[in-house]
């Protein structure tokens, strides 16, 4: 059982926060958006959610969130733009990540929109695959040996976990399978709520 | 692998949610936008301001100006094509556009059909002025709806009588018996399913966003309030005195929409807005928002 009283902050500066929210929700746990850094300490973890990479390392520095992001020491799951900015680099000037979880991340490495695609992916904690919608997506490379692969697409890395931070490539907020939220509650939230 | 699947559309329009997509004409211009935290930029040959000036007839701008925006900036880079002329759509899916906007800023090249979207591997984003403007659009395939408010007027009057209009009619439809939705589809001149759809869940499958006369952080904090997701910004930004901090602003202001203390805070110091024009000015025939149905 998911104790009802856990409180989840998405990161709302732009993105896909609303439909993390309502699985949350759903899922029967609290969650609200977070837009300011004064916000973030009431929270048991943190989403950053899809969006744009570039835009969200902005704000980061723009709103002076950064360092509360990097010293928030509660579990954080980042999915796609957030697996990006949770990356220990991202080859890109643009995007300066917070470099919690030691994988590199290789922005729109499938290509433009007209290469995004939805594909069944294997999970290591279930053996029922998960269909998954990758979007304008990364890949994540070169783990340091603590980071556990937790999902994989042929060969990409797409699902990892790194002590208390959970990195997705594709974006379970937009099916109706809660199986990698409850994950996150469960395995990560609930631990460390205890 | 399903790489046209409807959800692999609207799942980009998900993305670019609470952010602002900007016209841009040069790289330089695609830069700043890309700078200024833009989720987005809109290639463009002129900005709509530029097209009501210029007058003629305003085309899909050309592959040359697109490729350089798309060599310059690492967001999506969207791109329009004139009502009704799928040609222009497939050289633009060609191109790897991410978004193609079927957009009444340009010519109509068809006064009867818009383009059947759903042909289509890239999403598509549709002007509408109503609610049934936007679902026979859905109904074509449009991953997106925006309003089309007046382009290059500086003048939010339109996008907020378009926004509003959607989102009352939606109100509308949530409060209707089963038995009544057939003759509410016939009067809104939309599929009957979507209609159906939209009278259960009380909102539109795919996002809304506002477009059309954008010019100033309190217009975005507007729209988005009325019920915006995101919103396109044409003209109001490089026709503007200070482009760079104006984009700035605009974008702080779409994320921080409801706390007005932010809004006086990004609002100042901002220089002088594009100049706008009284919509009433405009005659009939030349305005933008009348071209489609």
């Amino acid at each position: 059982m998911i104790d009802s009283k856990i409180k989840i902050g998405v990161l709302g500066i732009q993105g896909a926060f609303a439909k993390h929210i309502s699985m949350l929700k759903n899922i029967g746990v609290q969650a609200e958006a977070v837009k300011y850094p004064e916000q973030i300490d009431q929270f048991d973890g943190l989403i950053i959610p899809g969006g744009e990479s570039t835009t969200m390392s902005k704000f980061f520095d723009e709103i002076k969130i950064r360092s509360k992001l990097i010293n928030f020491d509660k579990p954080i799951f980042g999915t796609c733009a957030g697996a990006i900015l949770l990356s220990r680099n991202t080859a890109d000037p643009l995007v300066n990540s917070l470099n919690l979880v030691p994988i590199d991340a290789n922005r729109n490495a499938y290509g433009r929109q007209t290469e995004s695609f939805i594909s069944d992916i294997n999970l290591e904690f279930d053996s029922k695959p998960f269909r998954a919608i990758f979007i304008r997506a990364p890949k994540l490379s070169n783990p340091a040996p603590e980071v556990q692969i937790m999902g994989t697409f042929n060969d990409d890395i797409v699902l990892v976990r790194y002590r208390n931070v959970l990195l997705s490539t594709f974006h379970p907020e937009l099916t109706d399978d809660s199986r990698i939220h409850r994950y996150f509650l469960e395995y990560l939230v609930a631990e460390s709520y205890a | 692998m399903d790489k046209s699947s409807f959800e692999v559309k609207v799942g980009l329009a998900e993305m670019l949610k609470g952010g602002v997509i900007m016209d841009v004409t040069t790289p330089e211009q695609a830069k700043i936008a890309e700078d200024a935290g833009a989720v987005a930029v809109m290639a463009l040959e002129r900005i709509p301001a530029d097209i009501r000036a210029h007058g003629g007839i305003a085309r899909m701008s050309s592959p040359k100006v697109i490729k350089a925006i798309q060599d310059t900036v690492s967001i999506p880079v969207m791109a329009k094509c004139r009502i009704g002329h799928f040609a222009e759509a497939q050289i633009l899916e060609a191109l790897k556009v991410d978004f193609i906007d079927e957009s009444e800023v340009l010519t109509p090249a068809d006064e009867e059909n818009h383009i059947w979207k759903h042909d289509f591997k890239v999403p598509f984003v549709c002007g509408c002025r109503d609610l049934g403007e936007a679902l026979r659009r859905i109904g074509e395939g449009a991953a997106l709806i925006r309003t089309k408010g007046e382009a290059g007027s500086g003048n939010i009057v339109e996008a907020v009588r378009h926004m509003r209009r959607v989102q009352s009619e939606i109100r509308k439809l949530a409060v209707l018996k089963d038995d009544e939705l057939m003759a509410a589809a016939k009067q809104l001149g939309a599929p009957f399913e979507i209609v159906r759809q939209i009278a259960k869940t009380g909102k539109l499958p795919v996002p809304n966003f506002a477009a059309g006369g954008v010019a100033t952080p309190a217009d975005a904090s507007l729209m988005m309030q009325l019920g915006a997701e995101t919103v396109f910004v044409g003209s109001g930004i490089f026709k503007s005195a200070d482009p760079a901090a104006r984009a700035k602003a605009i974008v702080l202001a779409t994320t921080y929409y409801n706390d007005p203390q932010k809004l006086a805070e990004v609002s100042s110091e901002l220089g002088e807005a594009m100049p706008g024009i009284d919509i009433a000015s405009i005659p009939e025939e030349e305005r933008l928002a009348k071209r489609g149905w």
